[in-house]
């Protein structure tokens, strides 16, 4: 999205910072800079500079309204202190009684995304199709295309899936290579297993 | 009506159900070759043979060959199992450790989401539809009345008469000839087809042709010609010829 280019604005900093918090609090999903840029009517580079003075003022411990920087995009949320009485209100109709299976079918949409029921199903040992259901109806994973060979459904998952677990992005998830170690501790008892097999 | 000794004409396999199961159980026939289908097909219409529902015949063929299906789509799916028997020892823990590292991966994964969730629990965002985006107007371009007065003159305008003079016809009427022959003849009893034709273009020669012939269905000349190729003479007839038939041009 390209905003017009405009070498000197006249409209200052705190003014752009004004417009932003408008646009923030009539979004109920977050914004991006470009979008922003494009509803302002100015450029990326002031709105990013104009999300720092938001930010500044809008920040956990001193207002009631949070600006996070989520899913890709820009948004406001509720303060932590504010969240005993926000539940009283509210309910998180998305994510409450997150079965483990469901979890595990999270993640693997999540750090192999996208990809299909049978791919999950390789590997969880077992059929996917209640879970991906289920997380399908809650708004955490949406259909992304088919595969190319077989033509199953693959899925991917929603902004709605980092704004939930307060990812900026998908990469923002951590990596999980880091645990090497129990994976060589596996192969060397497998292996234990196939030696005395074969001897 | 006995469900085992139904005989079957099948591709694959022909013979009483019984021995078909037999040869199934024994792996002698493989089941992707075999039309399970036409096998249901085969039993219904047996079925519609007898006067009244055999019941007992119906359950028990039921139970066969929804078996039969089972064994079938189970063969149709590659199996896992197998796939790593085949696998040397040393290759099976090697492809079991990856899988299980795999999915341990995956299971630390949802572990870690779990605590996500646990520690984010206190977010409360606003959730919903966002408001429809405002409709982008399309204006028109400035307009003008003189322009549009201008075209629509244009389209008032009668169009000029299509000249359909290319689409007549170019030969000449077939009259012209006969009327040519008929004043030869009447100067010469006897004439040379070809020396008639000489400063004649070849539509022009044909109709010519075609006129003598005219004069030849009406009986006013005969026509000699001694080889194929060789010189069509003309001689008139020297009946007394009327003139009650119509001029046709061609």
């Amino acid at each position: 999205m390209d905003a017009p280019l405009r070498l000197i604005s006249s409209n200052p900093l705190d003014q752009l910072a004004k417009t932003i918090e408008a646009l923030l609090v009539v979004a109920s999903a977050p914004l991006s800079p470009a979008e922003l840029a494009d509803a302002a009517g100015d450029d990326v580079e002031r709105v990013e500079a104009a999300l720092g003075l938001v930010g500044e003022r809008y920040r956990e411990g001193r207002s009631g309204i949070v600006l996070e920087h989520v899913a890709g995009g820009w948004a406001f949320r509720a303060s932590r202190e504010a969240a005993e009485a926000c539940s009283r209100l509210f309910e998180k109709p998305a994510q409450r009684n997150l079965s483990q299976a469901s979890l595990e079918t999270l993640a693997i949409v999540a750090y192999l995304g996208p990809c299909s029921r049978p791919d999950i199903a390789r590997i969880r040992g077992v059929a996917a199709d209640s879970a991906v259901a289920n997380l399908l109806e809650r708004g955490l994973i949406a259909e992304a295309g088919r595969s190319e060979d077989a033509g199953a459904i693959r899925y991917r998952t929603t902004p709605l899936f980092e704004r939930i677990f307060g990812l900026e992005s998908l990469s923002a998830l951590p990596r999980l290579d880091d645990i090497g170690e129990s994976t060589e501790e596996i192969r060397d008892r497998l292996h234990a297993v196939a030696e005395k097999r074969t001897a | 009506m006995i469900v085992r000794e139904l005989e079957l004409d099948l591709d694959a396999f022909e013979g009483p159900f019984d021995l078909l199961l037999t040869l199934v159980l024994k792996d002698e026939l493989d089941l992707r070759d075999l039309d399970v289908a036409a096998i249901i097909i085969a039993f219904l219409e047996r079925l519609d043979d007898a006067d009244q529902l055999d019941l007992e015949a119906a359950g028990e063929f039921l139970v066969l060959i929804s078996a039969l299906l089972e064994l079938k789509a189970r063969g149709l799916f590659p199996d896992e199992a197998a796939e790593l028997a085949e696998l040397e020892p040393e290759e099976a823990a090697e492809e079991l450790a990856r899988r299980l590292a795999e999915y341990r991966r995956m299971k630390e994964a949802a572990q870690w989401l779990r605590d996500r969730l646990d520690s984010e629990g206190d977010r409360f965002f606003r959730l919903g539809p966002a408001p429809l985006a405002p409709k982008v107007e399309q204006p028109l371009a400035p307009q003008s009345p003189e322009r549009l007065a201008d075209v629509l003159r244009l389209l008032a305008k009668e169009p000029a008469q299509v000249s359909l003079a290319h689409m007549a016809l170019r030969f000449p009427p077939v009259a012209q000839f006969l009327d040519r022959f008929r004043a030869v003849l009447r100067k010469r009893s006897r004439i040379d087809f070809e020396s008639e034709m000489t400063d004649l273009s070849r539509v022009e020669q044909a109709v010519a042709f075609l006129a003598l012939l005219e004069l030849r269905r009406n009986g006013e000349v005969t026509i000699e010609q001694a080889a194929p190729f060789a010189p069509i003479r003309i001689s008139r007839t020297d009946v007394e010829r009327e003139d009650s038939w119509t001029l046709r041009s061609a």
